[in-house]
């Protein structure tokens, strides 16, 4: 068998790659394009753009941390344990990719709000009101966004040699020690990416955090909600808070994977 | 019904990307519109209408289609901002009927209404609290407590732009918890009973039946939205259209319309 490599890209990878490119750039093209660039001053200036900008990458950032402290024992728990049960679990949990993320909403209310079944008691017995503030929009973020990063950390973890788990534990590890000092800067890497992508698909969210959180200037309204009701009145006003949404989520990725996500994987 | 908004965003989030799509379907429609032997009409009818119009319309759409059996009514219910920009994007509709008149206003200065639309109902705000009143709102005033769980819709949508009216009106400061993006979606905010109260129009406390209670707020009237519908001027079905607007603002069409709690003119 010949192993010498055609240089370039083949023709049927190629024509249907570039069509993928112009598929997802030329929208965005067209937000650059059709942007009122006059207006990006006055527009930007308002306090509301700011408020919503701040609530977006706080609650964002937020829904990530907490998807990765949730989400990595998870991610574990289905790429490691020899549980039954397993496969039932892990499409129970990224249930929230598919469900419509206003249903995700409502489903929230069900079981948090006032009168759900646990939002119920820690209303009455706590005085805890989750709806309308902004705890309720990192849980609507969190909700849609850890599978994920749940999703990429396992790949990783299945991806990762085992072996080395074995030694340490023949070294006399014990498997929380192993998780800790072997395992997770072996998989360091993946937690890294689907971080990123938790964080990018948290910062977008508007359907369950509409719902579940309601829209309130400073509390609840998100970048994405700000977006959506300036598209009722001024569309021009809506594009561009979309362009600054879009700048700060490129940038910010463009820093992370400069930071972070290029670094080889630091294995133990 | 809740996932209809998110639906509409996209629609409206391709419409406005694709700036000057949208005509082919209207050319494609034409081409299917054609007359009966019997004089009647026949082709696709394309209505776009504001959501608060669904029950009422989807009846008359029915009842247009009974007498012209070659017809096919369909509708597109959302919130009237995020329709009348599609119909200014080139969505092929035939109809537009709006909450109100600045929407409609989006249209005909973009030359896309065929005369001068029609005012054919009218609907007022009304107080919807959960069956029961758990927290005794008993008027306008009540919605300025910051002790209750209060839903107002956004400034940028209809309804919350007449909630603004009434508010200035009465001198009530209000202290909403949650500004919503469309009045289905505070009513629903109701029916969950996650909200003591929201300010919504009549005609949805009627529709949303025994699950809310609808309290008058005389001050209301200082706010009252007229709802003009208009044949368009792309409409591929101009016959049907014309059609649909005479049996809206016929006997028939006011009476329907004043069973789902509308005033009708």
């Amino acid at each position: 068998m010949r192993r010498t490599r055609e240089p370039g890209v083949p023709v049927p990878l190629l024509v249907p790659a570039v069509l993928a490119v112009a598929f997802l750039v030329l929208p965005l093209a067209g937000l650059v394009l059709r942007a009122p660039w006059g207006e990006l001053g006055p527009q930007l200036a308002g306090p509301a753009v700011g408020q919503a900008l701040r609530l977006s990458l706080v609650s964002a950032s937020a829904a990530t941390a907490l998807s990765l402290v949730l989400g990595v024992p998870l991610a574990w728990v289905l790429a490691r344990s020899r549980a039954r049960g397993r496969s039932v679990l892990r499409a129970l949990v990224t249930v929230p990719l598919v469900l419509p993320p206003v249903v995700g909403g409502v489903a929230l209310f069900l079981v948090l709000g006032r009168q759900g079944i646990v939002g119920r008691w820690l209303d009455q017995a706590l005085d805890v009101t989750i709806p309308f503030t902004t705890t309720a929009v990192v849980i609507a973020e969190t909700f849609v966004a850890m599978p994920f990063l749940v999703i990429s950390v396992e790949g990783a973890l299945r991806a990762a040699d085992a072996r080395f788990e074995d030694a340490a534990a023949t070294l006399g590890a014990d498997r929380w020690t192993t998780f800790r000092r072997v395992t997770l800067p072996m998989v360091a890497p993946g937690i890294a990416a689907g971080a990123v992508l938790c964080w990018a698909r948290a910062l977008g969210e508007f359907g369950a955090t509409i719902t579940f959180a309601g829209n309130f200037p400073g509390t609840t309204q998100t970048m994405p909600l700000a977006v959506y009701l300036a598209l009722q009145q001024d569309p021009d006003a809506a594009i561009v808070l979309s362009l600054v949404l879009l700048a700060v989520s490129v940038a910010t990725l463009l820093l992370l994977r400069d930071r972070w996500l290029s670094r080889p994987g630091a294995a133990a | 019904m809740r996932i209809r908004s998110s639906v509409v965003l996209v629609a409206v989030a391709v419409g406005a990307l694709s700036a000057c799509g949208g005509g082919d379907d209207g050319v494609a429609a034409t081409t299917t519109t054609a007359t009966s032997d019997d004089g009647g009409l026949g082709g696709t009818l394309t209505v776009f209408a504001a959501a608060s119009l669904t029950d009422v319309f989807t009846d008359l759409g029915e009842r247009l289609e009974a007498d012209h059996p070659g017809l096919d009514v369909r509708f597109t219910f959302a919130g009237s901002s995020a329709l009348a920009a599609q119909v200014t994007q080139g969505a092929p509709a035939d109809v537009f009927a709006s909450a109100n008149r600045s929407q409609m206003a989006v249209v005909t200065d973009a030359g896309l209404a065929d005369g001068e639309p029609q005012v054919f109902a009218a609907n007022v705000l009304q107080i919807a609290v959960p069956a029961g009143n758990p927290a005794g709102v008993t008027g306008l005033a009540d919605l300025a407590r910051e002790e209750l769980a209060l839903a107002v819709c956004a400034p940028q949508v209809p309804c919350g732009a007449a909630a603004e009216d009434v508010f200035a009106a009465a001198g009530v400061e209000a202290a909403p918890d949650t500004l919503e993006e469309d009045v289905r979606a505070a009513l629903t905010k109701v029916e969950l009973g996650e909200v003591d109260a929201a300010l919504v129009y009549t005609t949805d406390v009627t529709a949303a039946g025994d699950a809310v209670e609808g309290i008058d707020v005389p001050e209301a009237e200082r706010a009252v939205n007229d709802y003009p519908i208009a044949v368009l001027t792309e409409a591929p079905n101009p016959q049907a259209g014309a059609a649909f607007v005479d049996l809206v603002r016929s006997e028939e069409g006011r009476q329907a319309l004043a069973d789902a709690g509308f005033r009708t003119p």
